[in-house]
């Protein structure tokens, strides 16, 4: 005898830029079952017309983030029974703080904007003709330079930070963890651009050290230290210079 | 909306307000030990250059701190920005310079 099928009462985002509201979906239960899976399902059995984004299903893409029950979260490694109440209700929406494309695919062209803008490229210091330079391992700028390295640019951070909400030229937890991570790369041939980009209007001083980011982050990243680091770091380079 | 300059500013003020907040606390306690009136407190503030300087540089410090502070509430909350921005930062911190200095005088320089 086969155990009774469950079902999940999910209420999902529809429409676009202009206009929408949120339609429900009654989808079965199943064990291990991820929000990505549930989304998947309703596209497959439901609403062939559902949109929505995902490429590699394992937590390194940063395709899939959505809003989930009102929390940024990456859907690919989101399981239904860590954010479904007893109720088993869901509630599924595109990402927070960036403009909608359809139904659960959020615009990133803003958020990697940003990332761009705060310094993201990589400037080499050297030619493929000059040696390598050689970098310890165990020294404290590497040390900072790896600890938000392995960002996959989900967006997370961004949709959880309401000082971007707030304020729509703020680079975002992301972007500035990535000029971090830059500042602190020996190999990096324009870091002083970089902390002046920081500076700006729009930079890392305008973070309210909420620490949203942090908190979602699915990797388990820390830009709202990363952050820290460099309003520390910009504020001594002020007295340095005086400028 | 908020660059460095505007950040250090905002953040040395608070530095600055930090003895100030404490000794006032601190004196006010100490000094309505037993009751006091305003003629006593006058008696002792009007004509003293220590309670000029201290709340002069009190009030200084906080026309900094809370206009910098209203613009980053007023910009994220309204959505106000450039020039818009930048004259309500600077009218706010000569309002509250004029209100604090106007109060410092008057209880500080003699009648």
């Amino acid at each position: 005898m086969s155990e009774q099928q469950e079902y999940l009462d999910v209420s999902v985002w529809r429409g676009d830029a202009s206009s929408g509201d949120y339609q429900s979906f009654r989808v079965p239960e199943y064990a291990s079952q991820t929000i990505l899976d549930v989304v998947s399902w309703i596209q497959q059995n439901a609403d062939p017309t559902l949109t929505y984004r995902f490429a590699c299903r394992v937590g390194m893409c940063g395709s899939c983030a959505m809003m989930v029950n009102g929390s940024p979260r990456w859907t690919c490694r989101t399981h239904v029974k860590k954010v479904a109440g007893k109720d088993r209700k869901l509630k599924i929406a595109p990402l927070r703080n960036l403009p909608v494309i359809k139904d659960l695919a959020a615009d990133m062209a803003p958020f990697f904007d940003k990332w761009v803008k705060a310094g993201g490229r990589h400037a080499p210091s050297a030619t493929r003709n000059d040696p390598i330079p050689q970098i310890k391992p165990e020294s404290a700028g590497r040390d900072a330079a790896n600890a938000g390295i392995e960002c996959i640019n989900c967006s997370v951070c961004y949709a959880a930070c309401d000082t971007v909400t707030g304020n729509p030229d703020y680079l975002g937890p992301a972007a500035l963890q990535r000029a971090w991570t830059i500042v602190n790369d020996e190999k990096h041939g324009n870091r002083d651009a970089v902390i002046e980009i920081v500076s700006a209007a729009g930079g890392c001083h305008n973070c309210h050290s909420m620490g949203s980011c942090t908190l979602h982050c699915p990797n388990d990243l820390d830009p709202m230290s990363a952050i820290a680091g460099l309003k520390r770091l910009t504020a001594r380079n002020f007295f340095k210079r005086g400028a | 909306m908020l660059n460095i300059r505007l950040y250090l500013a905002q953040r040395i003020s608070a530095m600055i307000m930090v003895p100030f907040v404490i000794t006032h606390i601190a004196v006010m306690i100490y000094a309505i030990q037993g009751g006091l009136s305003a003629a006593e407190i006058l008696g002792r503030t009007q004509g003293s250059v220590f309670w000029f300087l201290f709340y002069g540089m009190f009030v200084a410090a906080v026309s900094v701190h809370a206009a910098i502070g209203v613009r980053v509430i007023v910009s994220e909350t309204t959505g106000l920005r450039g020039s818009a921005l930048s004259l309500l930062s600077g009218a706010s911190f000569l309002l509250f310079l004029f209100l604090g200095a106007r109060a410092v005088m008057a209880v500080t320089v003699s009648a």
